[in-house]
């Protein structure tokens, strides 16, 4: 066991540049056996109902709080120079990653006490999918929808996935909804993933210098740096994922189920602030305020309009027209257990898990949709009242309750 | 004629320095030159979409030198300030440069000086542990960062393990080599003297490799310092590779050209102190 995760955390390699042949890896050392696995590690019964009704005094007030510089982190961000922390009594340090693997390491070392991560990340991580299995709960999503495919300037003319073999792309993580969803959009457009286009997975922002210097021809990757190529006149903005999914989830806050349960009192202020800065974050009116609080060099390091175009939704597309589109990116916090289903039925679509895959079981571990609809209840927000529901994607039913069915009703994939 | 050599020798001075100083002007004004903002035609008002884009302008260019200069002086105007922990100045975060690579080296200095003389002493040891030093020494340091997190599982230490493992070896094997290379009789005449091994060590093979050992560590703070850029980048956080990372993710060129010379003035100044020690051992047989 040790073994093989020394050796796959070898293998992810330094640099993040290598191609998807990790995979093949993975499946090589039998990935299978992680859902089996899976059971034993995790103390089911403690896991629901972590939040309390009645908080006591904060076991700790000074947290660390690791995030990667997008606006996907908006809330995790902003709640720090607009007080959402303070407001429940903890004295954060949001502290800035330099990319997704060394924030799941820091966040397995519990350097982080708790982290902005991808939505797929706490289900790979849970499953000990690419990295140390360990018990990771995710009791809110930060933003839904918010990403895009760019296309460098020279593809103007090539609008139709079709015409793209042979593309080499960007997507910033393998566990990622950018991966998941460019697979499933050329997918859908009857090209293979894995065969036709070339996806590697690259820091975002080394996508925009990558991009200008033509080592790969596109990304779908998270904002500021679809917004970003725009304008540095590099590329131009192909599609928002809203348009693949309506409404779907992308980054995370997510904690380790240990701290949770050692810490019940500051995890449950922890993720009252959080929820209200998601909430806060996801009004129009807001918008513009926290773009100036979250461009500065200590967060986001970016210039302010840019930041504005994409929370704003009113952004140059790079093809010389104006687009007003609101909700280009918002934010939801209420982590729905059907989207886990669908993130695990692409990754058994894909071979990044392999073997019998307790769908719904794991979903509800990992995604703590009881623990955010309280919360969002207690603070006066609405709160859905089912954890699961069937969505839309491209035109295709998802149904959550037949996940195997889904996996096996594509044309192009692995599973 | 004496008096004409040295004259000769004070103008080849001055004129190197003038060389180097035209090379410098022109350099620079080239550099300067062709990277200016093409003006006029911009004084029409400016449509949404060129609002949104930053203006009407649509190539991307190099800094000009002058942007460099005036950002060094920003910087180094105020190297201290910290703006929390994601922003802070210039200096601290040399110094976490500093303190990371300074760690890690003299770590790695007071395990490969023992080892390499007892590997340079025993040719038995030599045999044995030279496999090992030739399968370590070629991987890239930065190789060792995931496994050095997973199992130190600290990012500060790890980082100063990657400087460690990465400035042991040239330490280690000029040390072996210049203690394998003193000259027999000198250790003969140790011996017939009924010198201690220990005493040997220290009184005749130590100043005699001195200068050899000294080259190692100069090879091996060299490496170290490039070495911290990379893995800062990497780990993030704090230092000056956090600093350059942290202005790539803006592309902003200008800082990132004003942290090379950074980095390159304080590698430079790095070596001279181990020039300058290695000065003083220096012997003439």
């Amino acid at each position: 066991m040790l073994d093989r995760m020394v050796e796959s955390t070898l293998v992810r390699g330094i640099f993040g540049h290598s191609d998807m042949h990790r995979r093949q890896f993975m499946k090589l050392v039998g990935g299978g056996t992680a859902a089996a696995a899976l059971a034993s590690f995790l103390p089911m019964e403690a896991i629901k109902a972590a939040v309390k009704e009645d908080m006591g005094p904060l076991e700790k007030t000074r947290l660390n709080v690791g995030f990667v510089p997008i606006t996907c982190a908006t809330p995790i961000i902003m709640a720090h120079p607009m007080g959402f922390y303070e407001r429940y009594g903890l004295d954060v340090s949001v502290i800035k990653t330099a990319g997704w693997a060394v924030a799941r390491d820091k966040s397995l070392n519990r350097e982080y006490d708790a982290a902005h991560m991808l939505t797929p990340m706490p289900l790979a991580m849970t499953l000990g999918a690419g990295s140390t299995p360990e018990p990771y709960i995710m009791p809110a999503v930060e933003n839904i929808n918010g990403q895009a495919i760019v296309l460098h300037n020279d593809h103007k003319e090539k609008r139709d996935p079709k015409q793209w073999k042979g593309f080499i792309f960007g997507v910033p993580f393998e566990y990622s909804m950018h991966n998941f969803l460019l697979r499933y959009y050329v997918a859908e457009h009857g090209l293979d993933p894995d065969q036709d286009i070339q996806i590697r997975v690259i820091p975002p922002p080394e996508m925009v210098a990558n991009l200008r210097a033509g080592n790969i021809d596109g990304f779908l990757s998270p904002d500021p740096f679809n917004q970003r190529a725009v304008y540095e006149r590099i590329g131009f903005i192909h599609l928002l994922t809203k348009e693949i999914w309506e409404g779907h989830p992308c980054c995370a806050f997510a904690t380790s189920q240990a701290f949770a349960t050692e810490n019940p009192n500051t995890y449950g202020a922890l993720l009252r602030s959080i929820i209200d800065a998601t909430q806060y974050s996801s009004k129009q009116e807001n918008r513009k305020e926290i773009a100036a609080a979250i461009a500065p060099t200590n967060y986001l390091n970016q210039p302010v309009t840019v930041i504005e175009q994409v929370l704003t939704g009113t952004y140059a597309d790079g093809l010389g027209g104006v687009q007003r589109v609101p909700d280009r990116i918002d934010f939801d916090p209420f982590p729905w257990h059907s989207m886990a289903v669908w993130i695990l039925t692409q990754m058994k679509r894909w071979g990044y898990i392999e073997g019998d895959v307790n769908y719904q079981q794991i979903a509800e571990q990992v995604y703590l949709a009881s623990d955010a609809g309280k919360v969002m209840r207690e603070l006066g927000y609405d709160a859905p009242d089912e954890a699961s529901r069937n969505y839309e994607i491209m035109g295709k039913t998802f149904d959550y309750t037949q996940p195997e069915a889904y996996v096996k009703s594509f044309a192009i994939g692995r599973g | 004629m004496d008096r004409t050599t040295t004259e000769w020798n004070l103008s080849l001075n001055m004129r190197a320095t003038l060389v180097a100083l035209v090379l410098l002007v022109v350099g620079l004004g080239l550099w300067e030159g062709l990277n200016q903002v093409p003006s006029g035609g911009n004084t029409a008002e400016m449509t949404e979409y060129e609002k949104l884009m930053g203006g009407v302008e649509d190539t991307a260019r190099v800094p000009p030198p002058s942007d460099v200069i005036e950002r060094a002086w920003q910087e180094l105007s105020n190297p201290f300030y910290d703006a929390g922990p994601n922003d802070k100045g210039i200096g601290i975060q040399l110094g976490y440069s500093l303190y990371r690579v300074l760690t890690g080296y003299l770590l790695a200095a007071a395990v490969a000086i023992p080892v390499g003389f007892l590997i340079g002493m025993s040719p038995l040891m030599y045999r044995a542990l030279n496999p090992f030093i030739q399968v370590l020494k070629p991987i890239s340091p930065l190789a060792w960062m995931p496994l050095a997190l997973f199992i130190i599982r600290d990012s500060e230490a790890s980082a100063i393990f990657v400087i460690f493992i990465c400035s042991i070896w040239p330490m280690l094997i000029n040390t072996a080599f210049g203690v394998a290379g003193v000259r027999e009789d000198w250790v003969n005449v140790a011996r017939t003297h009924e010198l201690s091994p220990l005493k040997t060590a220290f009184k005749v093979i130590l100043p005699a490799a001195a200068p050899t050992i000294l080259t190692g560590m100069r090879i091996s703070i060299g490496i170290a310092w490039l070495v911290i850029v990379a893995a800062e980048m990497l780990v993030g956080g704090t230092g000056i590779g956090y600093y350059v990372w942290n202005e790539w993710n803006n592309l902003d060129l200008t800082s990132v050209i004003f942290s090379i010379l950074m980095i390159g003035v304080v590698g430079m100044l790095l070596d001279m102190c181990l020039a300058t020690v290695s000065r003083l051992v220096t012997y003439e047989e």
